[in-house]
C-alpha cells in the first residue's frame, strides 16, 4: 500500500488507483459526477478538483482533477484548499445554470447525486440571472423517462450505454451547452440494460418510468435485499415498497456477481406482483367454478383429498428451495418431482455434475469479465442469462487492457485506454444456430445446428488433448476452425468456455466440459460456465426428484390421488395432450401459486402464495451460489409463502407427521440437515437473530413519513408493525444501519451526505471490491478445495446434423422479453414484447407468414428468413406461439399465404 | 415522396460505399459522406442520414451525433444558395453587423432562416480566413471579401434572381 | 532581409506551380536529400537543430515532437503524419495562403516529415470552407502521384507515402490536435486526454504526428538548406521566417513573410501601412483570438515566442487583430466570447457552461443591463478558467486570455457601460 496525505493526515491508498477513489476510500467527501467505478475516469465534469503538491517543500501546488491523477506513494493533496473548494463550488454553479430546479416534482429528489454534490460543494445562492437553455424530451419507451432539461452533461449515460453495454441507439448530439443525450428519434431504448441509466444518471434525466408514476421519496420507501427471479444468474437486487405495494427494483451490489448493473427484465419484471393475474385468496372449485373460500375451509378440503390416495408434489424451478423442500416433505422424497420434463430434467442434473467434477474454475460473473479468450458453445447467453452476456461483453476488452498496461496507462483511464486499444479485441468465438447480440464483437461466429456445434466442441477438445475422443467425419472448415479456436484458448491465460441447456442437448455442456478439461490438462487456468434457465434450476438439481415424465407414468398407473403443484405452470412444460392425459389420470389437483396460470384454471384448489417480495427464501444460481431474498411486504393471511402452505397441507393431512417449522430459519435448518449438497445454505445470509451493534437492522430510513397517516383513509389507529419472523430486518425505521451491514442484508444505500446510490462507495472495503459487511450468498459446487481428478471424457459424440426432407428441427430461441414467464406479466415488460416469429434459413416461400405443425398443434407465425441460419432448422421463441414445446423437436412447416394471427 | 424521403440515388450510394472502403475504418468517411449527400441534395434528411449510417455500418444515432457536432452539416432544409457570413472578430470590427442587418433586410429573413421562395439561406460562420479582406462571406463555394453596402446589395439581387442551384455565375 | 522561402514561389496571378515548375524553382531538393542521403533520425536531427517550433499557436519544438514517435520502419508499423490545415482561429489567414499559393511545398514537407517519423500515411485535415485550397491540393496530390513524388517506393528509396485530404465538417476545436484525431476517426471531435500522446497512440491508437501547415512548409527548406541557415533567418532566438498578418482598421491589412522576431511596430506601421485616417490603435491581440491583449504602448515587442510571452501574451499564430479607438472593446470581447462559447465542444463543465455565462454577462453590459457585480463574475471566470488544467483542453484558457487582459485594460470602459447603462460609443452615435 502507498500512503497519501490528505489535508495533513496520512491514509493508505492502493498504488495505481486514482486519487478520487483513494479519497473516497479514505472516507473523504470529494464530489464527482462523470467518474463511475465501473466506467473509469474521463475528466469531463471537472468536479473532483483538489490541490496537489509535488513534495513537502512545495507551497503552491496545482489544481488537478483527482479522478485523472494516479496515486503515488507520498502524494500530498488538499481537498480543503480554498481555491480547490471555490473551483468545485463553481463547477456545480455552472452545472446548475441550465438545470430546471424542479426537484419537488422530480422522482430523483431525495436520492439525487446532483443534490448531494450541490450541498457538498456549498453552492447555495444562484447568481446566474439569464434565461435557461431548454430541450425537448423524448419518449424512450416503457422503462425509462427522459427529462433532458435536468441534464448536467456528465456523459455517463452514453459511456455506459454505448461503451459498456454495446447499445447503439443512444448518443450525444450537438455541441457546447446544447449537447443532448437521447435517441435519433422517439422510441423505446433497444439495449437490454437501459434501466441502468436510472442509476447511472446522477440526476433526474433518466428515471424509472413505472416507479415515477407512483414515486415516493427514498426516505419513504422500505427496502429489502432480494434476488432476481427472472433468470438463473442470481443478480442481487433491492426491492422497495410503500403502502403495501412494491414500487421498484434497484441494483444491489455484489462484487462477484452483478456488481453495478441489472438487465431490464430483472429491473422491470416485478410488475407481475400487482398484475391482474395475481392470486390473492384460496379458491375452491365449487359447482365447477373457482370460488373464494376461507383458509381453514381450503385446508379441510385438502384433508379430504388426501384420503383418496397418494399425494404427489411437483416443485418448480421458479420456487424457492424452501417451498420445494416443504412440498417434498409433504409428498415424500419418492413422490416429489423437480417439475421439469426431459430433457431439461436430466440436463439440469448434468450441468450440476459437470460443474462439480470438471477440473476447471466455475467462474463468477466478475471473473468472466476478465477472461482473455472466450468460446460460447451453443447458447445465446445474451437472452438466457442477460447479465452474463454483459460480463462477456467486457471480456473482449482484455486485449485493450494489455496494451494499456504495456503503455503504463492505468486501466481506469477509460478514454485513453479505449483510444490506445481501439483496434484490439480479445478473442470471442460464438457458435450458435442463430444470431446473438455479441456477434458484432466476436472474432468468429459459426452458425450450425446444435449437434454440429457440439461436434465442433469435441473437436476442439480433441485438438487440445489427443486422448479426448476424436470426431469422425468432421468437415475440413470445421476442423480448421476447431484447431484455430483450440490454439487460441491454449494460448490464453484465462480462457472461458460457456455453454448451457437452451437447445436441450447434453452434448453441448459435455463438449464444453471436455474442452475445459483438456485445457486444464495443459495447466491452463480454464473456466467453465454453464447456463441454466431458471432462478432455482440449480437448487432443484441439488435437491433431486422425479421428472415430469416419471410423474406422468405414475399417474397412468393410477398412483396419484392428489397432485400438488408448487408455483409451476405445467402448461409451459407439457404439450396440451400430455397435460390433459396427466390431469385426467389425477383425481385432485391443488395449485399453490401467486399467479393465475392455465394450470391453476384447472385446479380443484388454489392456494395463493407469496411472491419474492412478500416472503423470504433461498435460490441457487446457475453458478451454484445459494442466495437469500428477504421480505419487504408483510401481507396478511391468506397470502403466505409457498412453504407455509405446504406445511399447513401436511398438518391438515396428518398432524402427527407434519413438520413444525415456524419461521424461515427452521426450514432452512431442516433443508441443510436433510440434504448434504445444500447443507451450507444457512450461511447464504445471517438469520433472523442477527444483530448489528446489538440491535436488529431496520429496513426503513429514520425519516420515513406517515407511518400512521399513510393509512388514514382506512383507519387512524396506529398499527403495530407487522410481525417479521422470517427476516433479520425489522419492518420499521427503528434499528441499526451502517456501512458494516452484511452484504446480504442491505435494505438501501445511504451515508451521511450521500443519499443516492453512489453512497454504495461507503459500503465497500475498497471501491469495486467486496462489501465491508461481507458478501452475500454461499457457493455450493466448489467442493473442499482438493484438486479434482480428471474425469473421463464424454464419448457420446452426436452424429452430424442431417436435415430431414419435409421436416424442420425446431429449436427454442428465448427472448429477453416475452418468453420468461413472470416478467411477461409485468406491464412495462409486456409493452416491449414483440410478436412471436419463426426464424428460418429458407422455406422456398415468400409469404410473410408460415404454418407450423408440431405434435398435433398447428400455428401460423410471421416468418423471418435468415440465409445465415443452417438449413433444416428453425428458431422459435418458446411459450409464445406454442405455450409448451419440448425442444428440440421435429416439426412441419408449410408456406402460408394468410395474414399473421 | 419528397427528395428528403426518397432513397439516396444509386450512384451516390456507390460513391459513399467507395469512400468508406478507401478508409482504414468506414466511419472515417462519416463527415465526407454527409457532405457528399449535402452537395447533391442540399441538406441531410433523417432518411438520408439513416441511409448513410447503413452504408458506414453505424447506427443512425451514432452518425447523427457526429452530424450534429459539426457546423457545416445541414440537418434541416436550406435554400438553393447558402450564404455563410463571417461573424468573427475581424469582420465584426470591420462592420459586419450592419452589413448583415442590411442583407437580412434585403432578403426579408433573419440569420438562420431561408427566404420564403427557398432561394437563399443566411447563416453565420466563424472566421473564414479572409480577414485581410474583412468583412467576408462565402456564397455557396465563392468567397467574397471587402464587402460594403453596394456589394451586399449586388449579391442579394443576384441570388434572389437566380433560380438555379449552386453558385451564381 | 529578402529571404522569404515560404512564399517565394507564390504568385497569385500565375497560380500554384505544378510538379515540374516546382522542381525548376528549387522544389523537391529536400525529398531528394532526405530519402537518398539521410536516415530518418538525421532528418529529425536537422529539424531539431533548426529550432523550428510549431506555427499553429502552441510553439512546441517540431523535431522534439517527432522524436517521440516509436522508431519502427513505415513498412512494419502503421503511422500517420497529419497536416493540421483546420485554420479556424479568428483573425488568422496564413495557411490558406500557403495551400492555395504553393500546395506542393506542403506536400514536400509532409513527405519529408513522414520519412522522418517513418509514417506511410499522410492526411491533410482541411477546413471545410476552404474550397479553393481543396481544389488545388487535390490537383497537386494527383500531379505528385502521377510524377512519382507520392506513392510506393519514392525515388527508389523503399519509402512509400501517400496523402489523403479530409475536409472537416467545421468546428474550431478540431484545430486541437487530439480533437482533430477524434474528428478524423469520424467521431464527435472531443479532445483526448494525454497520455497517450498522439506520437505514441494517435489515430486509431497508431503513432501519429500532427503538425501545422506552416510548420510543415518550413521543413523542405530546413532539410535543403540546413539548420544553420534556418536559424540565421530569425532576428532573435527563434529561427526561420514567419507569416505575420494584420487585420482591423489599418491601411493595408494582409499577410507577410518576415524574419521571426520582427517587431510588432514594423509589421503594423510598415507592412500594414499604419492605422487608417481617423482611427487610432487602442490595443491588439498579437496572435489570434485566443491571445491576450497588448496595448498600444507595447508595439516594440519582437514577434517571437519568448518576447511576446514576456509582454504578457502569446505569439499564437502571429496574426494580429487590431482594436481601434472607435470600436467598443466590450463589444469586441462579447464577439470573441460568443465565438468561444459557441465553439466549446461540450465535453467539460467549466468550458461548456462557463463560457456562455461570460458571453451573456458581456452582452448584458454592452446592452446596458450590466450590474457592478458582473465585473466580479467576469473576473471570477477569468481566474477560474484561465489556468491550464482546470478544463479538459486549452479552449477555455484561450478564451480567458483576451477576457482577463481586457478586464484590466478596459476597466474604465466596463464601468462606463455599467454606469451609463449602455455602450458610450453607441450612445454617442
Amino acid at each position: 500500500m502507498a500512503t497519501i496525505h490528505i489535508d495533513g493526515r496520512p491514509f493508505p491508498a492502493r498504488p495505481g488507483e486514482n486519487l478520487l477513489q483513494a479519497c473516497l476510500e479514505a472516507g473523504a467527501d470529494l464530489p464527482y459526477f462523470c467518474w463511475h467505478p465501473e466506467l473509469g475516469s474521463v475528466g469531463a465534469c471537472r468536479q473532483c478538483a483538489v490541490r496537489q503538491y509535488s513534495g513537502p517543500d512545495d507551497r503552491t501546488g496545482r489544481i488537478v482533477m483527482a479522478c485523472m491523477t494516479p496515486v503515488t506513494d507520498g502524494a500530498i493533496l488538499s481537498i480543503d484548499d480554498a481555491e480547490a473548494r471555490e473551483f468545485r463550488a463553481s463547477v456545480v454553479e455552472w452545472l446548475m445554470t441550465n438545470h430546471p430546479h424542479d426537484c419537488p416534482v422530480c422522482a430523483e429528489g431525495g436520492e439525487c447525486h446532483l443534490q448531494d454534490m450541490t450541498v457538498m460543494t456549498g453552492h447555495a445562492v444562484r447568481r446566474y440571472r439569464f434565461t435557461k437553455r431548454t430541450h425537448r424530451n423524448q419518449d424512450l419507451g416503457p422503462f425509462v423517462n427522459h427529462e433532458m432539461n435536468r441534464c448536467i452533461a456528465c456523459y455517463r449515460c452514453v459511456r455506459f450505454y454505448r461503451d459498456y453495454a454495446g447499445g447503439e441507439d443512444l448518443a450525444a448530439f450537438a455541441t457546447h451547452n446544447d449537447v443532448y443525450f437521447g435517441r435519433h428519434a422517439d422510441g423505446a431504448l433497444e439495449n437490454g440494460f437501459s434501466g441502468n441509466l436510472v442509476e447511472i444518471c446522477p440526476t433526474g434525466v433518466f428515471t424509472d418510468k413505472p416507479f415515477s408514476a407512483v414515486y415516493s421519496r427514498k426516505w419513504d420507501l422500505r427496502g429489502a435485499p432480494s434476488v432476481c427471479t427472472h433468470c438463473a444468474v442470481g443478480c442481487n437486487t433491492i426491492v422497495n415498497a410503500r403502502q403495501d405495494t412494491t414500487r421498484r427494483v434497484l441494483n444491489r451490489y455484489h462484487d462477484a456477481v452483478n456488481r453495478y448493473f441489472l438487465c431490464d427484465r430483472g429491473r422491470f419484471g416485478h410488475g407481475f406482483i400487482a398484475a391482474p393475474s395475481r392470486l390473492r385468496a384460496p379458491l375452491a372449485r365449487i359447482d365447477g367454478r373457482p370460488t373464494p373460500v376461507p383458509v381453514q375451509d381450503a385446508l379441510r378440503r385438502f384433508q379430504m383429498m388426501a384420503q383418496d390416495g397418494p399425494v404427489v408434489g411437483i416443485g418448480s424451478t421458479r420456487a424457492s428451495l424452501e417451498s420445494n423442500f416443504a412440498l417434498r416433505t409433504l409428498a415424500g422424497p419418492a413422490r416429489f418431482s423437480t417439475g421439469m420434463a426431459e430433457p431439461e430434467h436430466g440436463l439440469t442434473r448434468l450441468v450440476a455434475d459437470l460443474l462439480r467434477t470438471t477440473p476447471a474454475r466455475n467462474p463468477t460473473l466478475h471473473e468472466m469479465e476478465s477472461a482473455d479468450a472466450v468460446l460460447i458453445l451453443g447458447e445465446n447467453v445474451t437472452v438466457t442469462a442477460p447479465r452474463a452476456g454483459l460480463a462477456l461483453r467486457q471480456a473482449v476488452r482484455q486485449a485493450t487492457f494489455d496494451i494499456a498496461d504495456a503503455a503504463r496507462i492505468p486501466r481506469w483511464m477509460d478514454a485513453a485506454v479505449r483510444t490506445l486499444g481501439s483496434e484490439a479485441r480479445s478473442p470471442l468465438f460464438i457458435a450458435t444456430p442463430g444470431p446473438t447480440d455479441l456477434d458484432p464483437i466476436a472474432r468468429a461466429t459459426s452458425r450450425a445446428a446444435p449437434d454440429d456445434i457440439a461436434r465442433l466442441g469435441f473437436a476442439i477438445a480433441h485438438s487440445l488433448d489427443p486422448t479426448a475422443p476424436e470426431v469422425a467425419d468432421l468437415p475440413e472448415d470445421a476442423a480448421r476452425l476447431a484447431a484455430d479456436i483450440a490454439a487460441t484458448l491454449r494460448a490464453a491465460a484465462r480462457p472461458l468456455i460457456v455453454a448451457g441447456t437452451q437447445y436441450g442437448t447434453a452434448a453441448l455442456p459435455q463438449a464444453a466440459a471436455a474442452i475445459a478439461t483438456a485445457l486444464a490438462a495443459h495447466g491452463v487456468d480454464a473456466a467453465l460456465s454453464l447456463v441454466l434457465p431458471d432462478c432455482d434450476s440449480m437448487g432443484l438439481a441439488l435437491m433431486d426428484g422425479l421428472s415430469l415424465d416419471a410423474v406422468r407414468a405414475l399417474a397412468r398407473d393410477g398412483g396419484i390421488g392428489t397432485l400438488v403443484v408448487m408455483e409451476n405452470d405445467l402448461s409451459r412444460r407439457l404439450d396440451p395432450a400430455a397435460l390433459d392425459a396427466l390431469l385426467a389420470a389425477v383425481p385432485h389437483l391443488v395449485v399453490i401459486d401467486h399467479t393465475a396460470t392455465p394450470l391453476s384454471a384447472r385446479a380443484d384448489l388454489i392456494l395463493p402464495s407469496a411472491t419474492f417480495a412478500e416472503c423470504g427464501g433461498t435460490l441457487v444460481s446457475t453458478e451454484g451460489r445459494a442466495q437469500r431474498f428477504l421480505q419487504v411486504l408483510f401481507p396478511d393471511l391468506p397470502l403466505q409463502a409457498g412453504w407455509r402452505w405446504a406445511r399447513d397441507l401436511a398438518q391438515a393431512a396428518d398432524p402427527g407427521k407434519a413438520p413444525d417449522w415456524q419461521d424461515l430459519d427452521d426450514i432452512i435448518a431442516a433443508i441443510a440437515a436433510a440434504t448434504p449438497s445444500l447443507a451450507p445454505i444457512g450461511r447464504a445470509a445471517p438469520d433472523a437473530a442477527y444483530r448489528l451493534d446489538g440491535a436488529r437492522l431496520r429496513s426503513e430510513p429514520p425519516r420515513i413519513s406517515g407511518r400512521t397517516a399513510v393509512r388514514a383513509n382506512i383507519s387512524v389507529r396506529d398499527r403495530p408493525p407487522p410481525a417479521a419472523p422470517d427476516t433479520p430486518l425489522a419492518p420499521t425505521m427503528e434499528g441499526a444501519y451502517g456501512p458494516a451491514t452484511p452484504g446480504a442484508l442491505v435494505p438501501y444505500y445511504q451515508a451521511p451526505g450521500w443519499n443516492s446510490v453512489q453512497s454504495l462507495n461507503r459500503f465497500q472495503q475498497e471501491i469495486g471490491g467486496p462489501m465491508r459487511g461481507g458478501d452475500a450468498g454461499v457457493r455450493l459446487l466448489d467442493g473442499d478445495g482438493t484438486p479434482r481428478p480428471r474425469p473421463a471424457y464424454a464419448t457420446a459424440i452426436p452424429a452430424p446434423f442431417a436435415p430431414r426432407a419435409g421436416e424442420i428441427l425446431l429449436l427454442p430461441e428465448p427472448r429477453l422479453f416475452g418468453t420468461e414467464e413472470l416478467s411477461s406479466l409485468s406491464p412495462p415488460v409486456a409493452a416491449r414484447v414483440e410478436a412471436a416469429a419463426l426464424r428460418i434459413a429458407d422455406d422456398s416461400g415468400t409469404a410473410p407468414t408460415i404454418a407450423l405443425r408440431l405434435d398435433g398443434q398447428s400455428v401460423v407465425l410471421p416468418v423471418i428468413r435468415d440465409p445465415a441460419l443452417p438449413p433444416g432448422i428453425a428458431l422459435c421463441p418458446p411459450h409464445m406461439a406454442l405455450r409448451a414445446f419440448t425442444a428440440p423437436a421435429w416439426a412441419i412447416v408449410q408456406p402460408d399465404g394468410g395474414d399473421a394471427p | 415522396m419528397s427528395t428528403a424521403d426518397a432513397p439516396l440515388p444509386p450512384d451516390l450510394r456507390a460513391d459513399i460505399a467507395a469512400m468508406a472502403a478507401a478508409e482504414d475504418h468506414p466511419r472515417m468517411a462519416a463527415v465526407p459522406a454527409l457532405m457528399a449527400v449535402q452537395a447533391r441534395l442540399g441538406w441531410v434528411s433523417d432518411a438520408h442520414l439513416a441511409d448513410v449510417a447503413g452504408l458506414l455500418g453505424l447506427s443512425p444515432a451514432d452518425l447523427d451525433g457526429v452530424a450534429t457536432f459539426f457546423n457545416l452539416v445541414f440537418r434541416r432544409p436550406v435554400g438553393r444558395h447558402v450564404i455563410l457570413m463571417c461573424d468573427s472578430v475581424s469582420c465584426w470590427i470591420m462592420g459586419r453587423d450592419a452589413l448583415c442587418a442590411r442583407l437580412c433586410d434585403r432578403l426579408g429573413i433573419r440569420p438562420g432562416q431561408t427566404t420564403a421562395d427557398g432561394a437563399v439561406t443566411l447563416l453565420p460562420i466563424v472566421c473564414l480566413g479572409h480577414c485581410d479582406h474583412a468583412p467576408a462571406m462565402l456564397v455557396d463555394r465563392t468567397l467574397h471579401g471587402d464587402l460594403d453596402e453596394a456589394g451586399i446589395d449586388r449579391i442579394a439581387d443576384t441570388l434572389v434572381a437566380d433560380t438555379s442551384r449552386g453558385p451564381p455565375t | 532581409m529578402t529571404e522569404r522561402p515560404l512564399t517565394a514561389m507564390i504568385d497569385p496571378a500565375a497560380g500554384p506551380p505544378d510538379c515540374a515548375a516546382y522542381g525548376r524553382s528549387g522544389g523537391w531538393r529536400a525529398v531528394r536529400a532526405a530519402l537518398r542521403d539521410m536516415t530518418p533520425d538525421a532528418v529529425i536531427d536537422v529539424v531539431t537543430r533548426s529550432t523550428l517550433r510549431g506555427r499553429g499557436g502552441a510553439g512546441f519544438g517540431t523535431g522534439q515532437k517527432w522524436s517521440f514517435v516509436p522508431k519502427e520502419p513505415a513498412a512494419t508499423r502503421r503511422k500517420y503524419l497529419i497536416a493540421n490545415a483546420d485554420e479556424m482561429e479568428p483573425g488568422t489567414f496564413k495557411d490558406r495562403l500557403l495551400m492555395e499559393g504553393n500546395p506542393l511545398q506542403l506536400i514536400e514537407g509532409m513527405i519529408v516529415a513522414g520519412y522522418a517519423i517513418q509514417a506511410g500515411h499522410g492526411v491533410i485535415f482541411l477546413r471545410g470552407e476552404y474550397h479553393l485550397a481543396l481544389e488545388r491540393l487535390t490537383r497537386a496530390i494527383a500531379d505528385a502521384r502521377a510524377t512519382g513524388w507520392l506513392g510506393a517506393d519514392i525515388l527508389g528509396s523503399g519509402f512509400g507515402f501517400d496523402i489523403h485530404v479530409h475536409s472537416s465538417g467545421g468546428r474550431y476545436i478540431c484545430g486541437e490536435e487530439t480533437a482533430l484525431l477524434t474528428a478524423l476517426e469520424g467521431k464527435r471531435a472531443q479532445p483526448r486526454s494525454k497520455p497517450p500522446f498522439p506520437q505514441v497512440g494517435g489515430l486509431w491508437g497508431a503513432p501519429s504526428v500532427v503538425n501545422n501547415v506552416e510548420t510543415l512548409c518550413n521543413v523542405p527548406h530546413i532539410v535543403a538548406n540546413g539548420a544553420e541557415w534556418f536559424r540565421a533567418l530569425g532576428l532573435g532566438p527563434d529561427g526561420g521566417t514567419k507569416l505575420y498578418g494584420v487585420s482591423g482598421r489599418v491601411r493595408r491589412p494582409g499577410t507577410w513573410e518576415l524574419p521571426m522576431g520582427t517587431p510588432l511596430r514594423e509589421i503594423i506601421e510598415q507592412h500594414a501601412g499604419g492605422m487608417r485616417d481617423g482611427y487610432a490603435l487602442r490595443a491588439l491581440l498579437p496572435g489570434g483570438a485566443s491571445t491576450a491583449f497588448l496595448d498600444a504602448g507595447q508595439l516594440d515587442v519582437a514577434m517571437e515566442y519568448g518576447a511576446v510571452e514576456k509582454a504578457g501574451s502569446r505569439l499564437g499564430t502571429g496574426q494580429a487583430i487590431l482594436l481601434d479607438d472607435r470600436t467598443c472593446p466590450i463589444g469586441m470581447l462579447q464577439n470573441l466570447e460568443h465565438f468561444f462559447a459557441q465553439e466549446s465542444c461540450g465535453w467539460c463543465t467549466p468550458c461548456r457552461d462557463g463560457l456562455p455565462w461570460v458571453e451573456r454577462l458581456l452582452a448584458a453590459i454592452e446592452d446596458g443591463t450590466g450590474e457592478a457585480e458582473d465585473l466580479d463574475r467576469l473576473a471570477d471566470h477569468a481566474r477560474l478558467l484561465g489556468p491550464m488544467g482546470r478544463t479538459f483542453c486549452a479552449h477555455a484558457p484561450g478564451a480567458m486570455a483576451p477576457l482577463a487582459s481586457g478586464l484590466r485594460l478596459f476597466r474604465a470602459d466596463f464601468e462606463a457601460h455599467i454606469h451609463q447603462r449602455g455602450c458610450p460609443l453607441r450612445q454617442a452615435a
